[in-house]
């Protein structure tokens, strides 16, 4: 494989191809609407959508190359392009991959073909115009992971707000325009301050090269900053991403916009969107202040907001009426485990985090998914209205259970692993987050035992549950590659944790050693 | 070529393109005034202003092609000025472009309406080359009398009349202030020449003097009126909402963007030597017009309030770019300017296209659903109101002209970061109303009984489209437009070496 690859010099134009394959997609979807404007596009749905999938399939198989090509042992970036954009302003188009970004940009290629399928029945209205913003939506996460120049990555970070702003108000549910609105306002204020802080790091950059540059390797390398400064540029970075994972108690966007959003943008969001706030931490907040990050007073405060995530999360999950909220809550308290991980900087926490974080998309993601295919049937999310629907839909409620363990983190799913490794890593470094955040795995179960009980067992009281028909093979089709995915990480993590173990490590020995001359007792004494 | 701005005959030269302006539109006045009013002579009055603005547009290309200086005199000849000149005429030709179609559907007949824009912008072109308060003043003067005449030619409407007299009794008061300003300065400095004024500031140290001190407070008040700054904007929501549409936007646009033209001007050549006395005023004006502008658009339901009031709040965001006191800061200025130009053009166009007769159907309900009958101009409309929000792709020019400012803010040798900050935060205010007219227009359901807007005539088309177009192409390839502000700072003028150099 990794010969074919070289031999049709995959590398090289593999990122931006897989960036503008979207974009090109979009602008067909455009045409097509244009062509198809005399007759009413609500008629057109069923070819849109097979237009959209196909757009999807292509970026995924394409991408799949990926996982050989990218070497993760080697430093450096890899198939890396680098044009020049504005050189007034020294700002680059320059994009390229490690072995953390590959992952999640597979994570994402993957997903999008399934969200797709997700919505394939529910989005009837205005087609051309859903099926452009998810592809415009795919541009901006890609884009987001593949970044190397800090302007780049603003402008992809901020692409992705529109698209969803719009999927969410339009298509969504009933609140679907106070969701709407939340969801962009929220996640500007932390963009913005993060805006600034580019601008900084640009401007200090420019006094020491003489012209100016945002280049991530440049700024990484040359810009030592006072450490008070260094704390404000943390601190707008550490918002613009908090909002995003969502740290407590930055989360409240976050319920609105998962529940009121259609299937396919709940499905994203979680995903693959709040992976680009811990993301940020990995690849910005960390390395590019790490005297900041490795601050006492700042870490314990960054792994208190996640520990009372993890636990707030898992409770007020578990008090839910509204199965789809339980399910964005149970978000928080995971991307609480992912935000432990990282604030824990021990290789095995870093790891456990990006495995979560691969996790996460693709239990919630399923869960997300399993919640539309019966909301489409029932048109009730709510878990009271449903009850023993185990007798009428044996498929669906087969499925919902296995995901249902591996969003637990049941040994044998890949939920086990990611949080056991977070668990055993940040144990080292940060006792007692990790026990107090070990009784959230108790909670989880709780929480969706609990609703597994009240939807799929019990008694099958409700006569307008009998109607309900099973999954049909274009859902079941879309879930297998889920399930597969989740026992093959829970049975066989190993070639996953590969492929970012050197990232994770030279990450943990960057930021220890950037930060040396702060003293950073806690994570060198435990070793 | 340089000009020695002593010789009657150079200093003629130097001022070609303001002359042709001038010629131009005292010509279509007497023919405006020739014939009876109707629509069809108005047509062909307006077309004529177009070909006239179009002429002048190139001739002022032409001399920022030929690297023209000019030594030590009253007008300043420099690329600052062709750029400013340039920015002034586009508002007009767009101005006058959408009058054509909004003034008969208005029954506004008089033919001097265009006519009056030609004068207006002659008074722009005048600011642009100011370098001498006199010269300034005359300017201000020139373009504020065919604004005031033009902020009332909706006869029939009693706003437009409202609107027209408060802009007329508060602009008379800003004139004022201006030119009490003017002779204090003179007073203390005995010279209305800019760079004279900017030497003798610095050799007489005069950043104490109390006169020097009120005078440039005056400055700074009369300025602060011309461009709608907070807290001197207060004529500004009543008069954009009764002056006819294509004057509003022009009012937006180009009288902004001259009125900042000649405030940068006076700032960077004449005042340096007074930054330690207005760097803190300039810098609270910035953060009060900014925060006031933005939140009280929050709250406005007509659209041409609401774009008033974003427009107060732009005035606070060039006047970061004054407050650097700086030429990267003149250049962030010329190119933010050319964004928000465009950006409120296509806006106020697409206004006129979903109003009807009598100004009518401009509040922000008759917008509700607009994407379900007009698709292109609901997108379009989205695209005007994220690049005033100063969003990256879909916003286009908009976002890099706030990255401009905010650059030229953090390199400012006056730290600026707190009021970087400020600018990002009431940015972020300003996503509340500028997502709400797309919130409105998509996720909103078209009304039972609205009646579809009508398709407006080619020449807003255009003006829509072309706006549309150049902003999202200028944001994904602004490469140019920076190299063209960056080259278009003012200027000193020439050493009397570099004449003799040249007279050989």
């Amino acid at each position: 494989m990794t010969a074919f690859l070289s031999s049709i010099n995959y590398n090289a134009w593999i990122v931006p191809v897989l960036l503008l394959l979207p974009a090109i997609g979009a602008v067909g979807l455009w045409a097509h609407a244009l062509v198809s404007a005399k007759d009413p596009a609500d008629q057109r749905w069923r070819e849109v959508r097979v237009l959209a999938f196909a757009f999807f399939v292509v970026e995924a198989i394409l991408s799949l190359g990926l996982w050989w090509s990218i070497d993760p042992a080697a430093a450096g970036w890899q198939a890396m392009v680098d044009l020049p954009w504005i050189p007034q302003w020294g700002v680059r188009f320059a994009v390229g991959l490690d072995g953390i970004a590959m992952v999640l940009v597979l994570l994402t290629t993957l997903m999008m073909p399934l969200a797709v399928l997700g919505s394939w029945t529910s989005i009837r209205t205005k087609p051309h115009a859903y099926y452009a913003n998810l592809l415009i939506l795919t541009v901006g996460m890609l884009g987001v992971f593949m970044s190397l120049d800090l302007v780049l990555f603003y402008v992809m970070w901020e692409i992705m707000l529109v698209p969803m702003y719009l999927i969410i108000g339009v298509w969504g549910g009933e609140r679907r325009l106070y969701a709407a609105i939340k969801f962009f306002i929220y996640t500007m204020i932390g963009s913005l301050l993060m805006l600034v802080a580019i601008l900084y790091l640009g401007a200090e950059a420019s006094r020491v090269a003489g012209a100016p540059n945002f280049s991530y390797d440049f700024i990484l390398n040359n810009v030592h900053l006072d450490p008070t400064t260094t704390l404000w540029l943390f601190g707008a970075f550490a918002l613009a991403f908090a909002v995003k994972v969502p740290m407590f108690p930055f989360h409240t966007w976050l319920p609105d916009a998962h529940v009121e959003a259609p299937t396919a943008g709940s499905v994203i969001l979680a995903a693959i969107m709040l992976k680009m706030g811990t993301f940020g931490f990995i690849r910005f907040a960390l390395p590019l202040f790490p005297a900041a990050a490795m601050n006492p007073a700042v870490r314990s405060f960054v792994i208190a907001l996640a520990v009372i995530g993890i636990v707030y999360g898992a409770l007020v999950a578990m008090v839910q009426p509204d199965f789809k909220k339980l399910v964005a809550y149970s978000s928080v308290s995971h991307l609480g485990f992912v935000m432990l991980g990282i604030f824990a900087l021990t290789t095995e926490s870093m790891q456990g985090a990006l495995l979560v974080n691969v996790n996460h998309g693709i239990s919630t993601g399923a869960l997300f998914l399993l919640v539309g295919m019966i909301y489409e049937r029932r048109h009730t999310r709510m878990i009271e209205d449903y009850g023993g629907i185990a007798k009428v839909v044996p498929i669906f409620a087969t499925i919902l259970t296995v995901v249902s363990l591996s969003s637990i983190g049941v040994p044998g799913t890949n939920g086990f692993i990611g949080e056991f490794l977070v668990l055993v890593g940040s144990y080292k470094t940060q006792p007692i987050a990790a026990v107090i955040s070990a009784t959230a795995v108790i909670f989880a179960a709780a929480y969706l035992l609990w609703a597994l009980q009240r939807i799929i067992y019990n008694k099958l009281s409700k006569p307008e549950n009998e109607g309900i028909t099973d999954l049909n093979w274009r859902e079941i089709g879309l879930l297998v590659p889920l399930i597969a995915a989740i026992l093959w990480i829970g049975v066989y993590p190993k070639p996953l944790l590969e492929k970012t173990e050197p990232a994770a490590r030279r990450l943990v020995t960057y930021v220890e050693s950037a930060a040396g001359q702060v003293p950073v007792t806690a994570s060198n004494t435990a070793r | 070529m340089n000009f020695d701005l002593a010789n009657p005959s150079q200093l003629m030269q130097a001022l070609g393109p303001d002359l042709l302006l001038m010629a131009g539109a005292m010509v279509l006045m007497l023919w405006a005034a020739w014939r009876p009013d109707s629509e069809a002579h108005q047509r062909s009055v307006g077309r004529a202003s177009l070909a006239l603005i179009a002429a002048t547009i190139a001739v002022v290309l032409w001399y920022a092609s030929r690297g023209l200086t000019s030594g030590a005199g009253v007008i300043a000849v420099d690329n600052f000025r062709w750029a400013a000149d340039v920015v002034c005429l586009i508002g007009a030709f767009g101005a006058i472009a959408l009058g054509l179609e909004y003034n008969p559907r208005e029954r506004i007949l008089p033919a001097e309406s265009h006519v009056l824009v030609l004068f207006a912008t002659s008074g722009m072109m005048m600011l642009a080359a100011a370098r001498d308060l006199m010269i300034v003043f005359l300017g201000v003067e020139l373009m504020s009398v065919a604004v005031y005449v033009l902020a009332g030619l909706n006869r029939r409407s009693n706003k437009s009349a409202e609107g027209a007299l408060k802009y007329f009794l508060l602009g008379a008061f800003a004139s004022a202030f201006l030119l009490y300003g003017i002779a204090l300065i003179y007073g203390s400095t005995g010279s209305t020449n800019l760079n004279e004024i900017g030497q003798r500031i610095v050799t007489g140290n005069y950043v104490a003097h109390p006169m020097a001190l009120v005078g440039t407070a005056l400055l700074l008040v009369g300025f602060g009126f011309k461009v709608a700054a907070a807290p001197f904007h207060m004529w500004a929501p009543d008069v954009y909402e009764g002056a006819p549409t294509p004057i509003t936007a022009f009012m937006a646009t180009a009288v902004k963007a001259a009125a900042f033209t000649t405030f940068v001007r006076v700032w960077l050549e004449a005042l340096p030597g007074m930054g330690d006395a207005w760097f803190k005023p300039v810098w609270w004006l910035a953060a009060v017009a900014m925060f006031v502008g933005n939140t009280v658009a929050l709250s406005q339901r007509n659209l041409k309030r609401l774009l008033a009031y974003s427009s107060i709040a732009h005035s606070g965001y060039l006047m970061v770019a004054v407050a650097t006191g700086t030429l990267a800061g003149s250049a962030a200025f010329l190119f933010y300017i050319v964004a928000y130009t465009l950006a409120s053009f296509g806006a106020f166009a697409v206004v006129i296209t979903v109003g009807t007769e009598g100004d009518a159907r401009n509040e922000l309900s008759d917008y509700e659903g607009l994407w379900h009958v007009r698709p292109w101009l609901a997108v379009a409309m989205s695209v005007f109101m994220l690049s005033l929000m100063g969003f990256p792709v879909f916003g286009g020019i908009g976002f890099f002209g706030k990255w401009y400012l905010l650059m030229a803010a953090i390199e400012a040798p006056r730290p600026l970061t707190t009021l970087a900050v400020v600018l990002v935060l009431t940015s972020v205010v300003s996503a509340g109303y500028y997502l709400n007219v797309v919130r409105v227009m998509f996720m909103k359901q078209r009304p039972e009984g609205a009646p579809d807007p009508e398709r407006a005539g080619p020449l807003t088309r255009g003006v829509v489209l072309v706006a549309a177009l150049a902003i999202l192409a200028l944001g994904l390839v602004p490469n140019r437009l920076i190299n063209w502000s960056r080259d278009s700072i003012p200027r000193a003028p020439a050493a009397p070496s570099a004449v003799a150099d040249l007279a050989k």
